[in-house]
């Protein structure tokens, strides 16, 4: 499995919902994931991918897309 | 050892309801509540202002606490929501108190600022004596009823609270204290002098969910207290969902949140205090029994305090 589908496996897992947007759709916009659903899916990352996020990444637009997750997880590994 | 000896709170009498909201947010009063928690706020009257409510939660702890005015050494008035840029409320509050040329200091740090008070007063207090934190908040002041503004306008109301801090016994005798402030997110929850409340909710959410939890963990693991014996948390009341969150992630059960969200919405700095004099009027807790104070602001500030009952 690549990164993109250990991602796709978390955030369905988290919002329960198998109909991922595409991976430049917002994951926001279209409310397949909610403000208070994110943080649960940073935890997801941390332990999936053995990453330690800082606050200091914390920022909600490095995790705005499937994409930009993959990016942002690709530079931590 | 400083302890907490009384709380006060006032509410305005006006109740605004999710439907009366809806109506001019363009929204359903049902998502307000599943967003947030609140099915209803107070607003103050035109004419109240964060001194008179502030006043009003005062004279609330004093009387609890039948502590004379006189007696009070230091203010401490934490308020975000103030209408000008200065004088803070605290010495027009410390003059209708009739506390003479007594101290009385602004913290305007919002939503933390009760907590940030209450650390404060508890070093300040062994020295110099009895210390009143007050915390009052005119938040429907600092938003746009407007549709555009609704995920931020829907959260807030007013009112004020109020605790009493003084050496030797009391209520609740402090145990440690945790603080934090990190600017990197400064402009992710501000409220310019124009206004309204600007807020990226996503990002004060991912920063609260771990600085609350993380914070309470760390007074509770420096006092040897497991966060399952501790039988309160009274934290700011920002949003239903978030108190979840934050129970989850300190792995103590949601119940021991104390909440009155539902009834009050979130009156930024005001909140903790608002609440503590709430679930103090109810509490049936024995002496020695762990309680924790909680917030998380813009700033962003937070912490955690750790009280034990007496």
């Amino acid at each position: 499995m690549n990164n993109q589908d250990r991602i796709a496996q978390i955030l369905k897992a988290v919002s329960q919902n198998p109909e991922l947007p595409g991976a430049d759709e917002s994951l926001f916009d279209g409310g397949y994931l909610d403000s208070f659903a994110l943080p649960e899916v940073v935890a997801a990352l941390e332990k999936e991918f053995g990453i330690k996020i800082p606050d200091s990444d914390l920022n909600p637009r490095k995790f705005e897309t499937i994409n930009k997750i993959e990016q942002y997880v690709g530079a931590r590994q | 050892m400083a302890s907490i000896a009384g709380f006060g709170s006032y509410l305005p009498a006006r109740v605004v309801t999710n439907a009366e909201l809806a109506a001019q947010l363009d929204c359903k009063p049902e998502w307000i509540l599943e967003v947030s928690g609140i099915e209803e706020r107070r607003y103050a009257a035109s004419d109240e202002d964060v001194v008179a409510m502030g006043v009003a939660a005062a004279r609330n702890c004093l009387d609890r606490a039948q502590c004379p005015a006189a007696d009070i050494r230091l203010l401490i008035v934490s308020s975000a929501s103030s209408p000008q840029r200065f004088p803070g409320p605290a010495a027009a509050i410390a003059a209708q108190l009739g506390l003479g040329e007594t101290p009385a200091i602004d913290i305007p740090v919002a939503s933390a600022g009760s907590l940030f008070g209450l650390a404060l007063a508890s070093h300040l207090a062994a020295s110099g004596g009895p210390v009143l934190v007050v915390a009052t908040e005119k938040m429907s002041q600092a938003i746009e009823l407007l549709p555009d503004q609704r995920n931020t306008a829907i959260l807030f109301g007013d009112g004020a609270g109020a605790c009493l801090v003084r050496e030797g016994a009391g209520l609740l005798r402090i145990a440690g204290r945790e603080l934090g402030s990190d600017g990197t997110f400064a402009s992710d929850l501000r409220l310019p002098l124009a206004g309204p409340v600007e807020m990226n909710g996503r990002s004060v959410i991912m920063q609260a969910t771990r600085k609350i939890p993380r914070a309470i963990l760390a007074v509770l693991e420096r006092s040897g207290v497991p966060p399952a014996d501790v039988q309160a948390f009274v934290m700011h009341q920002a949003n239903q969902n978030l108190m979840d969150r934050v129970a989850k992630g300190v792995g103590a059960p949601a119940d021991r949140f104390y909440s009155n969200i539902r009834r009050y919405g979130n009156t930024s700095s005001a909140s903790m205090l608002i609440a503590a004099a709430e679930w103090w009027t109810g509490a049936a807790l024995s002496p020695g029994a762990p309680v924790c104070f909680a917030a998380f602001g813009a700033g962003f500030h937070w912490g955690a305090i750790l009280a034990i009952t007496e």
